[in-house]
């Protein structure tokens, strides 16, 4: 206590009033380092892979996007734009240009080539790999000010700091994860900034640039639909109670004609939004603020209430009328494309599961669990209603803003658990609200009563004034007391969740899932690098033209690594193909030989951890293909693979199950392996059980390659016999 | 009854005109500008009602220039006029510089969207 009385005193000695006076320079400078540092902290917590592994692409669309960028800083603009792929959905093939979201891609190039022009030659793989913790550090920036722009500039550093390292934002943005919703979230986060800068400053510049980040954002991410709907909620629910105001009219128009011309050149868009039914919600409102602006003026011009009522009568009917025929005739010509499967299954959670096995099939794409919630965002889901009642208590058009958007995202969090990425953003501005005006009111509690004490004991000038500073000190000596544990229980709170988020980003986020690790027997990593080596086996040791069939997982790096032709790949824009894959290997060999041939397929790639005890093989993905299979072709039938609704691959598994062809391919000589000490050959301890079929013999196809530890197996399609 | 209701339109109408005499030259001139754009886009409805939308990057390109043409030349007439309080900060020049810079991005948009 005393050395706090004395510690003011020291201050006003040691700093001469000439510095006091530049406690606001003092002040930029601590924000300025901050953020630089937090700019810092985003891009090097994301680097984990690369210092485990190595520096390389992870997973599986990633690896389409690297190739396409190869392809883009090998053979420019112009080819790429045009680029039609003949590797990949063998005899199909894909027009690359007209089905991509470019986005990414050209920004990888772009940043090369500046780098090229710096004189850093750097290889183009590098600079995919770190592509997403450099847009990572930049959306820290565009938190800030948002955060700065809705509250103050205090809840804005909070918020860059909280998304820096929030897991829900590190899933998608570790070094290596090459994928479009790494520059996605600056794009998005980037567009609602602009936007609510407009709507607060009523500039047309601000809206024009908020037309250039959904411009970004459409180039990038198919995720824009999020943008084009949650923008004309926004407007119509601040129409609804009452906040319109005519920076809202000049905000929302500029961006959305802009945005929609400038969307349009997009080929993969293309004329969607005047055409497809999940952008119709944006042209609707368009029309309504046209209506509601001129009604607005006409009303201000007319002094007579009476004449006005009538008008208004006229209006409303029409403008109804000719809406409601518009979008009648539109919908029946077919025009307005209804809402696509996508959408629906975000509406209605179960919807998917019924109608589209493909979307269902993928697990990033399941309801999400409790836990994954807890896990992604920890402490900031206890601030985020925290951050909504303040929000609510300061309530303005910015702040509006926020509050749907962190609601809608929560909701379509809810319903799929890659969608937790979209409203990270939003916990984070959120909850950053909540711990800066929490630790601001209790600083001020804190801070409040040591002057007033010391100017009571040392002062005194008046016996009134300091008998009534007595007072409050006596009825608030806990109050203070309280603010200070609260303040160490918040910063208590925060350390936790820095320790957490460094601990879930070095534990689960940063695997690349093509080469796997795991602890040996003695605690040491055994890193398990098959797939590797299985496509730089298929790239040394086929022909040029060869053809490889495997599941639809594993298209892409085929392609990318193999440098091989697929048939189907993670695209899954042709449903018919992928089924006539999954009926293949559901089939018996000589019937999927059949479908082999007209295929045209050399080799048959399998994934297999039954000797690692990899649990993401082939085998447990099996009845999807079915279902998708299935789907197409009545001829597959899920029960004919099940033993009383049970999936089983040991003795006492379904006939039909233990000779299909994907069975035999996973198993081939598998029986006189022993797998584990003291368990019986033929073990699989990815499930755990001994394997019911050992004796497997081939007849159309023939093992070319099987890697070190089993997980990638390669077959070779035999040529049909002579018939003489 | 048809009458009285015609009697109605044609007071509202007169009511209207005579409260619309007041308003500034330049803010007349804006909406000139507006009626022209919206006009445009009109017969180019029309136009395609008639004849087909075949070329329907073209359509488009046509009848979103007049759309923003006629949008950004509103935006522009509510940020000049001296009634709006909420834009008593933003000089004309300012605005009109915006004004200018989004119908620039807007038409070079047109011009590469026209095929």
């Amino acid at each position: 206590m005393a050395q706090q009385d004395l510690k003011p005193s020291i201050n006003s000695f040691s700093f001469p009033k000439t510095l006091k006076l530049k406690t606001k320079q003092q002040e930029l400078l601590i924000r300025v380092a901050t953020l630089a540092l937090i700019y810092v902290l985003a891009f090097i917590t994301r680097l984990f892979s690369v210092l485990r592994y190595e520096s390389m692409i992870h997973e599986f669309d990633p690896y389409f996007n690297y190739r396409t960028t190869l392809f883009l800083t090998r053979n420019g603009f112009a080819e790429f734009w045009n680029w039609f792929d003949s590797e990949s959905w063998y005899p199909l093939g894909r027009i690359i240009g007209g089905t991509l979201y470019p986005g990414l891609m050209l920004t990888a190039a772009a940043i090369h080539s500046l780098l090229r022009f710096l004189r850093l030659f750097v290889h183009i793989r590098e600079v995919c790999v770190l592509t997403a913790p450099f847009f990572a550090s930049n959306t820290t920036l565009v938190a800030y000010f948002f955060a700065k722009e809705v509250w103050d500039s205090g809840a804005g550093i909070v918020a860059a700091a909280l998304i820096a390292i929030c897991p829900g934002y590190i899933s998608r943005s570790v070094a290596g994860s090459y994928d479009n919703e790494g520059v996605a979230i600056f794009a998005l986060l980037l567009t609602f900034y602009l936007f609510v800068k407009a709507v607060n400053t009523g500039s047309l510049a601000w809206a024009l640039g908020s037309a250039f980040g959904y411009f970004y954002m459409v180039s990038a991410w198919g995720g824009y639909v999020f943008i084009i709907n949650l923008v004309p909620l926004y407007v119509l629910v601040l129409l609804v109670t009452g906040r319109y105001s005519l920076r809202l009219y000049v905000a929302y128009n500029c961006m959305y004609v802009l945005g929609m011309l400038l969307a349009m050149q997009i080929r993969f868009v293309g004329f969607q939004h005047v055409q497809s039914g999940e952008h119709m919600a944006a042209m609707g409102v368009f029309f309504l603020l046209q209506v509601f602006f001129f009604l607005d003026w006409v009303r201000h011009l007319l002094s007579d209430t009476k004449l006005f009522q009538s008008f208004l009568k006229i209006t409303v009917t029409s403008a109804v009328t000719v809406g409601a025929v518009a979008l009648g005739v539109g919908m029946a010509s077919g025009y307005i494309s209804p809402w696509t499967g996508r959408f629906y299954s975000l509406l209605d959670p179960t919807y998917a599961k019924d109608h589209i096995p493909i979307i269902a099939s993928v697990s990033e794409h399941q309801p999400t669990a409790w836990s994954s919630f807890m896990f992604d965002f920890h402490i900031l889901l206890f601030l985020f209603p925290a951050g909504l009642y303040f929000c609510f208590k300061r309530l303005s058009d910015a702040t509006i803003f926020l509050v749907m958007y962190g609601l809608t995202s929560m909701y379509f969090a809810g319903v799929m658990v890659r969608l937790i990425l979209v409203a990270t953003p939003a916990m984070c501005l959120i909850s950053a609200i909540a711990v800066s005006a929490t630790i601001k009111n209790l600083t001020r509690v804190v801070r409040a009563k040591s002057p007033a004490v010391q100017s009571g004991s040392t002062k005194g000038t008046s016996t009134a004034k300091s008998s009534s500073k007595g007072v409050i000190d006596n009825s608030q000596p806990f109050q203070r007391n309280g603010a200070i544990v609260l303040l160490l229980g918040a910063f208590y709170l925060l350390s936790r969740y820095a320790i957490h988020c460094t601990w879930v980003t070095s534990e689960a986020y940063s695997s690349p899932s093509i080469v796997l690790a795991a602890r040996g027997a003695h605690g040491q990593r055994v890193i398990f690098d098959d797939y590797r080596e299985a496509y730089y086996w298929l790239r040394q040791n086929t022909p040029q033209d060869a053809k490889v069939m495997s599941w639809w997982d594993y298209g892409y790096q085929i392609t990318a690594m193999g440098n091989r032709t697929v048939i189907v790949d993670n695209n899954t824009w042709n449903n018919t193909h992928i089924a006539t894959v999954g009926r293949a290997m559901s089939s018996y060999e000589d019937e999927a030989y059949e479908i082999m041939r007209s295929l045209d397929v050399d080799y048959v790639l399998v994934v297999f951890g039954g000797v690692t005890g990899y649990s993401s093989d082939d085998i447990n993905k099996f009845l999807w293909m079915v279902r998708i299979g299935g789907g197409v072709f009545p001829v597959i039938k899920e029960p004919d693979y099940l033993v009383n609704g049970e999936y089983r691959v040991d003795k006492g598994a379904a006939p039909k199950m233990l000779n299909c062809l994907m069975y035999k391919l996973s198993y081939y000589r598998f029986g006189e392996l022993t797998t584990e000490y003291g368990k019986p050959p033929g073990y699989d301890r990815a499930r755990g059980v001994e394997i019911g079929n050992k004796d497997i013999k081939l007849e159309y196809l023939e093992e070319a390659f099987t890697t070190q530890n089993w997980i990638v197996r390669i077959y070779k399609v035999k040529p049909p016999k002579n018939r003489w | 009854m048809a009458r009285s209701s015609s009697k109605d339109a044609q007071d509202l109408f007169r009511a209207l005109w005579s409260a619309y005499a007041a308003t500034p030259t330049n803010l007349k001139i804006i909406d000139l500008y507006v009626m022209f754009a919206v006009f445009t886009a009109l017969i180019q409805v029309v136009y395609i009602a008639l004849v087909g939308s075949f070329p329907f990057n073209s359509f488009l390109s046509g009848v979103l220039s007049c759309v923003g043409t006629a949008v950004l030349a509103v935006c522009l007439r509510i940020q000049v006029n001296k009634e709006n309080k909420e834009f008593k900060d933003l000089a004309p020049e300012r605005a009109f510089a915006d004004f200018v810079l989004c119908n620039l991005v807007l038409h070079l948009v047109i011009m590469n969207f026209l095929g």
